[in-house]
């Protein structure tokens, strides 16, 4: 099926409302401590923020099990931090040091965690969606049921990866759920002047692929579809695909003018801004006390904290190790990799 | 045993595939069809759909299949119809495949190996006659193998697929229809070193993969002419085993390097210049290259080989290089 699906009929559990919020939160301040640091020159190189489409990621991890597979594009850090990937860890790869997540050989567009099955953190458009399909192929020949989940932005879709790979799921049928984070723009670039069919999950739908569009701003929304698309990817109904509609809030990047659109169109879509939609809505229906979100926000906040100190009490890599992790580090023995930890 | 290369290839995929459940092939045609130049052949009988995976054409979805495989746990062997294939999937190569274990700090290997066709001589033109394994080398991460001779393409693909980081092997098209002996316990071999194919006195004649035979013809020619011609079959590009052509170098005094790639930024650029860098005081004569023409390679017989290094082009390199100097 494609198009929207119906919204949650369940009544909300407060205590899960506030997790909710307070996962979009974690990621909203972390991120507006990204930009500030980058104004520092404390982070550089590329900085791709998600600030405005923090449902997108909130909904979808908040339904994954440990063993599930996560991949992303290079506007990652939310979706690394929501899946368990410490914000110390992550803010210490932008800063260059050995404690960041990728000991600093990454950065910002580049996270990846093994313990987490936290796959990047990819920077190429659409190349993470052919290594979801191979990992979902890995599960389903290992007999695993177990699903790999692949963000991509909607730009990707012109991609001939993201045609190549949607084919090859549908046509093995693998556990993969495509997440496309569809937030109107490939940089600077519109929907509607890329695409000549803007219809995200029409185009999946092309494939065999079940799909559906969702309502990306609305964290509940997102959450739904997502559980009901991950129970059925790993009960082996095949692969499914979300249109998560969203909106970035901010640049591109910390390089973008952002002369490809106006102001009253962002200011539209502000008022969208997922964690205020679900915190009114909360609030209206007396689940969200004034005290309970001072709460949720000290604790972003703190958390935030705790990072940056971790961050700045980083240390550099040494030089003589520039050329370690090119290749696998034998063991003394000369077998096994001593440092790669792909596998089951 | 008598063997050809393809049997001693589907001998090696064979022998992986009984070995390691993990192990599983994947590429265009290689079931149902037996593989385009036929490696597979009956190997989608033996082993069913699942492990002989034919693919639709989509070399960049399937080969980054294969690296996202690699990185859950299998040990896959993608199979790519010609190198000239292979350029619609450099994406997943070089910017996954070959980045991986760097970009995440360690943490993703990615123990793939690609098998691929190379090389002209057949007619083919443009499109599928080129050789780009010398391109593929200068790629840190992968690792670049060109077995030349039976024992290396039975045995090259065990020790490849132990390999914990990506391994690219170049079949030259030529060589699959070549026959000879190969021992009842073929096995394994090692692909780190180069090996002397033929020991001599007077010059180094450095090569790999396809212009190993040509290469051989032309050094028995200069037998006969008085000159001693030592034969070194790099085996692996990437790494190069520097030191074994260096000690070659040292011995003669002379190098050709023969490649079937364009000379221009070349592999065979790479070792001249290793050589000059590291044994310059040892040689007694420029170093020599033979390489193809620089031009997308014509299907018109007469043309293509002109293009090529042929036994004729190899012997006069290597006269050149004895005449000269000391």
């Amino acid at each position: 099926m494609t198009g929207p699906l119906d919204p949650p009929a369940r009544a909300l559990d407060p205590a899960h409302g506030r997790h909710l919020l307070l996962q979009m939160l974690r990621v909203r301040r972390l991120e507006e401590k990204c930009v500030e640091l980058y104004s520092a020159a404390k982070i550089r190189g590329f900085l791709h923020v998600y600030i405005g489409e923090e449902a997108v990621a909130a909904g979808v991890l908040e339904t994954l099990a440990p063993d599930d597979a996560v991949l992303a594009t290079y506007r990652e850090h939310g979706h690394a931090l929501l899946r368990g990937v410490p914000a110390g860890a992550i803010l210490a790869e932008m800063y260059g040091y050995v404690e960041g997540c990728c000991r600093g050989r990454g950065g910002s567009m580049h996270l990846f965690d093994a313990a987490t099955r936290f796959y990047g953190g990819n920077a190429i458009v659409a190349g993470g969606l052919p290594l979801a399909v191979g990992m979902a192929l890995a599960d389903k020949m290992s007999g695993r049921s177990r699903a790999t989940v692949c963000f991509f932005g909607e730009g990707a879709v012109a991609e001939g990866e993201f045609h190549e790979s949607l084919n090859l799921a549908a046509l093995w049928q693998l556990p993969v759920l495509f997440c496309c984070e569809n937030n109107l723009y490939a940089m600077g670039t519109a929907l509607g002047r890329s695409e000549s069919q803007t219809d995200m999950a029409l185009k999946a739908a092309g494939y065999e692929v079940a799909a559906w569009a969702v309502d990306g701003m609305d964290v509940l929304a997102v959450e739904d579809a997502a559980r009901r698309a991950v129970e059925a990817v790993r009960s082996g109904g095949g692969p499914h695909f979300l249109e998560l509609r969203t909106y970035r809030f901010r640049a591109h990047s910390m390089f973008d003018p952002e002369r490809y659109r106006d102001k009253a169109e962002v200011a539209r879509w502000l008022e969208r801004d997922p964690i205020t939609l679900l915190r009114t809505s909360m609030e209206a229906a007396g689940q969200l006390s004034a005290q309970e979100w001072d709460q949720l926000e000290a604790e972003a906040d703190a958390e935030v904290a705790a990072a940056v100190e971790f961050a700045e009490a980083g240390t550099l890599e040494r030089v003589e190790d520039l050329t370690r992790f090119v290749y696998s580090e034998r063991g003394a023995d000369g077998g096994a990799a001593a440092t790669g930890r792909s596998g089951p | 045993m008598k063997s050809s290369y393809r049997e001693a290839l589907r001998a090696g995929i064979r022998d992986a595939m009984l070995r390691d459940e993990r192990v599983f092939l994947m590429g265009e045609d290689v079931g149902s069809y037996g593989g385009s130049f036929a490696v597979s052949l009956g190997l989608l009988e033996e082993f069913g759909p699942q492990r002989i995976r034919d693919t639709p054409l989509s070399e960049s979805g399937f080969v980054g299949a294969g690296i996202g495989a690699a990185l859950a746990g299998m040990r896959p062997i993608v199979e790519i119809m010609t190198v000239n294939f292979s350029l619609l999937a450099l994406d997943q190569i070089v910017n996954n495949a070959a980045s991986l274990l760097h970009m995440s700090g360690g943490q993703f290997n990615v123990p793939l190996v690609i098998r691929m066709t190379t090389g002209a001589g057949r007619q083919l033109g443009a499109q599928h006659s080129h050789s780009l394994e010398g391109w593929f080398a200068h790629i840190p991460g992968l690792r670049i193998l060109a077995p030349a001779t039976l024992a290396d393409a039975r045995g090259m693909l065990w020790t490849a697929l132990q390999d914990p980081d990506p391994v690219l092997i170049f079949e030259h098209g030529s060589l699959y229809n070549v026959a000879g002996e190969l021992d009842d316990d073929a096995g394994a071999v090692d692909i780190d070193t180069a090996a002397v194919r033929r020991p001599g006195a007077d010059v180094s004649l450095i090569t790999y993969g396809g212009t190993l035979p040509p290469v051989l013809d032309a050094a028995g020619q200069l037998a006969a002419d008085g000159i001693d011609a030592e034969v070194l079959d790099l085996r692996t590009l990437r790494p190069l085993d520097e030191a074994a052509i260096l000690a070659s170098v040292r011995r003669t005094h002379r190098a050709v390097v023969v490649d079937e790639g364009w000379r221009s930024g070349s592999i065979s650029a790479e070792i001249s210049a290793r050589i000059t860098e590291n044994a310059f005081y040892d040689l007694d004569a420029p170093v020599g290259r033979v390489c193809s023409a620089e031009v997308p390679i014509p299907y018109s017989k007469h043309l293509e080989l002109a293009a090529l290094p042929s036994v004729d082009r190899i012997t006069a390199a290597a006269r050149q290089a004895v005449s000269a100097g000391g």
